[in-house]
């Protein structure tokens, strides 16, 4: 569904995005695991088109993301820090996402309701505290049933309660047999969902294997006891190689 | 298009400093021609002002717009919305409402007061300035992410057009005066929309004859209806040419 070949991304001094080549399809969960600044967001962010890689080719349904922009009705995204306009409230903005779309779906609001969105109508966007930021990135990105599913770091910041409400929607549209991709640093989080795990470092892809894959090489059944036994054995293997030059 | 130009329209009305701007407008033409006994006299300060303070705010208020709304902008662009449409929308909504204020606060004034020629040319260059103001202040912010950069260079640009310019023409002139520079001088208004439309202005006054040689050579050329036109291009020139490296820019552009 969306194929990504030889991506590169530099920011001045930062080599965001080293060679990334993957294709995410229908009925995956992907994880983006890395540590912070590995360029997990910037791939999300390729993709949305909201950067512009330095080269390589991004498709949807093999149609370039550069080319048609069309495709972005077909992705719910959540970013890592919502910023929408202060002046607005929360029924101006969900009215106005609403009347920009303007489709012919039926809605799904069942996390604006969750969520108790409706209740707070008339709060100023600017007066939202962290949390509930999230709660509405996340009523925005699933409120079109779309077909990808883009999660950053969807749980971070939200309460136990809502949370849990989150997982669970996740999980109703995985039966769906949507594709997600979803980054997050909270491995827990991921374990019941995730089908396929993509690892990146200094944004190079290190690995991107499916679970059944990974926890056949490793042994393990845990997510992240899996990326603890791949760190510490990447780690084995440079530190091997920095001896033989060594000696 | 429209659809999204309606939101930055309602956020411009909203934060009220166009109603400002059209008040400071009507109430400074008002006075202008009730303290000239001769609205052509009123005119002439009246003109003055408009070619400074109409730039001014236009870039300004634009500048700070664009970054204010910049999390509108990265909204908007994770719907299905092409960036081409984003910017034209902030555009079409940022200089439709100046154009308003503009013709509410200085048009009837002027139209009660000195409706002819004159005053029509002042209301289509007044108009003209701010929509290619505006989007040299489109180009100024979409270029610079920091927003005091962008205000910084605004300004600069504003200085350049409406102050600094006008002394590099002179001293130009000042230095090469034994030289025919009738033509030089037509060319080098041409480099500056402020010195256009002030000239296409005066020439519909009759004060052009005060302006000697020049200003005969000015009127017979600008003053011709092909004059006219060519001034008018000249200055949708200006306009077109800042937008489209904005717009050219803003699709490159990372968020």
């Amino acid at each position: 569904m969306i194929a990504i070949q030889n991506i590169n991304k530099r920011f001045k001094k930062l080599q965001a995005l080293d060679n990334i080549n993957a294709e995410f399809n229908k009925g995956q969960v992907i994880s983006l695991i890395g540590p912070n600044g590995s360029g997990k967001t910037t791939l999300i962010k390729s993709i949305l088109g909201l950067v512009r890689p330095d080269n390589g080719l991004i498709t949807f349904n093999s149609v370039p993301v550069t080319e048609d922009v069309a495709y972005r009705s077909n992705i719910g995204y959540m970013p890592q820090i919502g910023r929408y306009p202060d002046n607005m409230k929360i029924g101006q903005l969900f009215s106005m996402i609403k009347n920009l779309r303007n489709t012919a779906k039926v809605l799904d609001e069942e996390l604006y309701f969750k969520f108790k969105l409706d209740t707070l109508l008339d709060k100023s966007m600017r007066a939202l505290s962290g949390g509930t930021r999230q709660k509405v990135s996340a009523a925005l990105a699933f409120l079109f049933d779309p077909e990808v599913l883009i999660l950053d770091e969807p749980t971070a910041g939200l309460d136990p309660l809502s949370s849990e409400i989150l997982k669970e929607k996740i999980l109703v549209e995985k039966e769906k047999n949507k594709l997600i991709l979803i980054t997050s640093h909270v491995l827990t989080d991921l374990e019941e969902i995730t089908t396929d795990v993509m690892y990146l470092q200094d944004g190079k892809e290190i690995f991107f294997k499916s679970m059944a894959e990974l926890q056949e090489q490793t042994g393990e059944e845990k997510l992240s006891k899996i990326i603890a036994h791949m760190m510490k054995n990447g780690l084995h293997k440079k530190e091997v190689s920095y001896l033989k030059i060594a000696t | 298009m429209l659809k999204i130009s309606k939101y930055v329209l309602y956020d411009i009305i909203k934060n009220r400093v166009m109603i400002g701007y059209t008040a400071f407008l009507f109430i400074v033409s008002i006075s202008m021609f009730q303290m000239e006994e001769n609205s052509s006299k009123a005119m002439l300060s009246l003109l003055n002002i408009v070619l400074i303070v109409v730039p001014l705010i236009s870039m300004i208020f634009s500048t700070i717009h664009w970054y204010n709304s910049y999390e509108f902008i990265e909204l908007m662009l994770t719907q299905p919305i092409s960036r081409k449409k984003v910017i034209l929308s902030e555009y079409t909504g940022i200089s439709s409402s100046l154009v308003t204020a503009f013709l509410i606060g200085v048009g009837i004034p002027v139209c009660i007061y000195n409706f002819n020629d004159t005053g029509v040319s002042l209301l289509l260059i007044g108009s003209l300035l701010t929509l290619i103001f505006t989007s040299l202040a489109f180009l100024a912010s979409v270029k610079s992410k920091d927003k005091a950069r962008g205000i910084g260079a605004a300004l600069l640009l504003w200085f350049y057009f409406a102050l600094i310019y006008d002394g590099l023409v002179l001293l130009i002139l000042f230095a090469f005066s034994d030289y025919p520079l009738e033509k030089i001088t037509l060319v080098l208004s041409s480099l500056n929309p402020v010195d256009l439309g002030r000239i296409f202005i005066m020439l519909n006054m009759d004060i052009s004859a005060l302006m000697g040689y020049t200003g005969a050579m000015y009127k017979d050329f600008l003053g011709s209806s092909s004059g006219m036109i060519y001034t008018l291009g000249i200055l949708i020139i200006w306009m077109l040419v800042p937008l489209t490296i904005a717009i050219r820019s803003f699709n490159k552009k990372d968020l």
